[in-house]
């Protein structure tokens, strides 16, 4: 008979802490980041995916085209397609193809290049209709991101912005 | 419960929990003949996630397979990494700098921390309750932030590197990990008042799915599984790797065998990771990250090994055999939550639904690591 | 007493009370997703109009123009009977409830009779819609709410008892206009019976059950029996449940409301009028979803163990307690 009534009064207390607690936190700041109106900032070393590097004196890719990156690769996500124009020493890069729908995003091509001509970029809002979408030309994207003229201040990753044009409401 | 499944007939009928369940996590299939609401047979189904990983293995070389170790128990990947490297570096002889050593030691443990936080949030909204869950994540969150600024990655990480870490940490993560350590330590104790001395919890894990010694020796539990049940082995304490044995903790163990005491496993292992955290924060050496002499091309010599590492649900163990090329001959992963899951048959007989789904969260199943 | 029967001001007032439950219920949705929003310490809705307020409308009309699947092997007249018998009692009940002095759509002296006469029907509807969905995880948690209605219909009818023994009327009405005010409201009687909180308690604890709410949801558990009875309802069918679970919530609460914290009347004893009704009827309700966003759920034994060993052997004590007081003094 004592243990129920000391049950009884121990579990009412025991719920009237838990209401206390929940009460508390309810007039708390909320912790969430309304997020297509405010974007996260990734962290320096944030793997996306792959983006060529540039090279701050020439300004053109880093890329010796080797192919390092292309054997690393676990999931065979990378193709890259240099040629050799005549008369010139090196090969020189035409199309650096990657397959984003089965990469891993482990790292290995950058670890892996010795001249050290990719970076991850911190880009993740990435979404589309079609795998096809997701099968992108690194080179190409680096030529739209970086026109020949353009200034050598370019940020290579281009990284998002954060943008907050409405904070909550409450 | 004899006389039940002695008498199972027309009285009795299949339910299908799952393969898409709220409560089994993920694609894990439990078949139950159930006797209205009591469980006469419990039968899990397995395989609805495989994906070869050991096969993989034998097909990739030894650094292309460090992906798939972050695949397999997405929630505590870094233990997984660590007992691939671990296996690989015994194999090939590869020696670890201290620092790294260190520095893997913590990251595990504040990986193991954030297993155990989603487990308790996503065990509560197994037994019906939302909020501690989103309390968990506003803490995980933060963990994942810091791991994030070392890893590069939130969930499935790939850090550990044949003879070291893939990179130093930068200024910012000791004090960000004493920032959390500290925080940590005045959340838990918000955690036991909202729920594990709320009445209602109490009454629906105590005494509920009982596991006895017996029958996590008979089925090969480990981890919060086992010490729940009053078997103390903990592979950190009984077959130390890395630097554990220099670390100063404790092994939680309660002998009651029931969904509480594995609770009650899991909230004390949180507390004794921030231990060894603080440790290690405070011993952590200057120096190399990274192995000079490390190979890139690893071919480990004919043999075979086996390492086990404590993940956050029990004992990992990769058993590698090589053949002296530059891939593994075979690569055998032991999965703690296949062995814990193996229980759940005999120790489900004769329970309510609802106190078979405090049990089968109480197991605390990553189910890509189930069927690797 | 107005013992005529006024058909238009019936029919007008049906047609009230329809309206009233819906846009009760899209407005405790919006609330429930609020307080639980900040509860978990994030915004909830916020998008579709002021404070998101709009948001149930939104969602409703989604649910509107939604199909109405009927399963092949379901018994499709129980299927479709099953949501009006939640819906169509809990508006019924709504006939009797006195939101203000003369604002009650029918003034009967059997009042509190006639909404637990409609409340029983409700159960009825869950078992039917789980029956009848021919759903495994529907039936059992049929089989649930009936036997966790029976177990709460129980010590709430007790108390119900002890509560017209006091007030020796049923009706409504009169019993608000026993309690002027704060110290007259019956939860403060203790002269009655020295265990009037405590009543007040057993009976909010049992509405909270017989509305299968949480930490009572047993019928509608997501983690063990996918959606319960609903689990194979989509569109208005689904809807017509919701919309019954939140009139059942509002009649619950608002005959708490009645019972012990004085209806309509002010605390005060001033300004009597539906306002007060409304913020009393909104509290507990909000104390309801309070309670639902902190608790884990009871298993089925615990609920019934709760009802038999705890709320009933109280509530026939309170009982005979009250009785003895009334004749004593």
């Amino acid at each position: 008979m004592v243990d129920y009534f000391k049950e009884l009064i121990g579990g009412t207390i025991s719920l009237a802490t838990g209401l206390w607690i929940t009460f508390k936190y309810m007039w708390q700041p909320v912790i969430t980041l309304q997020y297509p109106r405010q974007s996260v900032k990734m962290t320096r070393r944030h793997r996306s995916h792959i983006e060529l590097a540039r090279d701050s004196e020439t300004g053109e890719v880093k890329c010796i085209v080797c192919g390092m990156c292309q054997r690393a690769c676990p999931s065979n996500c990378i193709t890259v397609i240099g040629e050799k124009s005549e008369g010139a020493k090196k090969k020189v890069l035409t199309k650096y193809i990657l397959n984003y729908n089965t990469c891993s995003l482990c790292g290995m091509c950058v670890e892996n290049c010795k001249p050290e001509a990719i970076t991850f970029s911190d880009e993740y809002n990435m979404a589309g209709y079609r795998k096809e979408d997701f099968i992108m030309d690194l080179k190409k994207r680096f030529d739209e991101k970086n026109p020949k003229s353009a200034a050598a201040t370019h940020n290579v990753a281009g990284g998002l912005k954060e943008d907050i044009t409405r904070t909550s409401s409450n | 419960m004899r006389q039940l499944i002695e008498s199972q007939s027309d009285e009795t009928f299949i339910l299908n929990l799952g393969p898409q369940h709220p409560s089994t996590h993920g694609v894990l299939r439990v078949k139950l003949q159930l006797d209205g609401e009591y469980i006469v047979e419990a039968e899990p189904v397995l395989g609805y996630c495989h994906r070869m990983h050991e096969k993989m293995g034998e097909n990739r070389t030894f650094a292309q397979f460090m992906p798939n170790c972050g695949r397999m128990d997405y929630l505590s990947a870094l233990a997984y990494n660590h007992g691939y490297v671990c296996a690989v570096e015994k194999a090939a002889g590869i020696e670890v700098p201290e620092r790294a050593e260190w520095l893997r030691v913590i990251t595990v443990e504040l990986n193991r921390i954030s297993s155990h936080l989603l487990w308790f949030g996503a065990y509560l909204l197994d037994l019906g309750g939302f909020t501690p869950l989103l309390y968990a994540f506003d803490d995980r969150e933060r963990l994942l932030d810091i791991l994030d600024t070392v890893t590069g990655s939130r969930l499935t990480y790939c850090y550990f590197r044949f003879g070291g870490v893939y990179n130093d940490i930068d200024e910012n993560f000791v004090p960000a990990v004493r920032e959390f350590v500290a925080r940590m330590r005045t959340r838990l104790p918000m955690y036991h008042k909202l729920v594990t001395k709320n009445i209602i919890l109490m009454k629906r894990l105590e005494g509920i799915g009982p596991v006895s010694a017996e029958m996590v020796r008979k089925y090969g539990a480990t981890g919060p599984v086992a010490r729940g049940s009053g078997v103390s082995y903990d592979v950190r304490k009984n077959e130390p790797y890395s630097v554990y044995p220099e670390v100063d903790f404790d092994v939680p163990v309660y002998s009651e065998g029931d969904s509480m005491a594995r609770y009650k496993v899991r909230m004390d292992e949180i507390e004794q990771s921030l231990r060894i955290i603080e440790q290690g924060l405070n011993r952590l050496p200057e120096g190399p990250v990274m192995a000079p002499k490390a190979p890139k091309i690893l071919k480990p010599p004919k043999g075979d090994f086996y390492q086990a590492v404590e993940a956050a649900r029990g004992s990992f163990g990769v058993r590698l055999v090589s053949d002296g090329t530059n891939t593994p001959y075979r690569l055998k992963l032991r999965s703690p939550s296949y062995s814990n899951l193996s229980l759940f048959g005999e120790a489900a007989q004769g329970m309510l639904i609802a106190d078979a789904i405090a049990l089968l969260g109480s197991l605390d199943l990553v189910i890509p690591e189930i069927d690797r | 007493m107005n013992e005529s029967i006024n058909i238009p001001w019936l029919v007008g007032s049906l047609v009230a009370a329809i309206a009233f439950v819906a846009l009760n219920a899209s407005m405790l949705v919006w609330l429930e997703r609020k307080v639980a929003g900040h509860i978990q310490r994030r915004i909830g809705p916020k998008e579709v109009g002021p404070f998101g307020l709009f948001q149930s409308f939104a969602d409703g009309l989604k649910l509107m123009s939604k199909q109405l699947i009927v399963p092949e092997c379901s018994d499709r007249i129980l299927f479709k009977v099953a949501p009006l018998l939640v819906m169509v009692p809990a508006i019924m009940s709504f006939v009797v409830i006195p939101f203000s002095e003369n604002l009650v759509a029918r003034n009967i002296n059997i009042g509190l009779l006639v909404i637990f006469a409609f409340a029983s029907v409700n159960v009825l509807g869950l078992l039917l819609g789980g029956w009848g969905s021919a759903n495994k995880y529907a039936v059992i948690s049929g089989a649930r709410a009936v036997s966790q209605n029976v177990a709460y219909e129980i010590p709430m009818l007790v108390t119900v008892v002890t509560m017209i023994m006091v007030t020796q009327t049923m009706n409504l009405n009169e019993i608000v206009l026993q309690q002027p005010d704060i110290f007259h409201w019956y939860i403060f009687r203790l002269n009655a019976s020295p265990l009037m909180p405590v009543a007040f308690l057993i009976f909010f604890v049992c509405s909270m059950a017989e509305t299968n709410r949480a930490p009572f949801d047993l019928g509608e558990a997501e983690s063990e029996l996918v959606a319960g009875f609903h689990t194979e309802y989509a569109g208005m069918g689904f809807g017509l449940f919701f919309l019954g679970e939140y009139a059942n919530v509002f009649i619950g609460c608002s005959l708490a409301t009645i019972l012990f914290l004085g209806g309509w009347q002010s605390p005060f004893g001033v300004f009597p009028g539906v306002w007060w009704f409304l913020l009393k009827v909104y509290t507990l309700i909000f104390v309801v979803m309070w309670a639902r966003w902190t608790f884990p759920r009871t298993t089925l034994y615990g609920l019934l163990n709760l009802s038999w060993k705890i709320l009933i052997p109280i509530s026939l004590f309170n009982l005979v307690l009250t009785g003895v007081m009334l004749k004593v003094f």
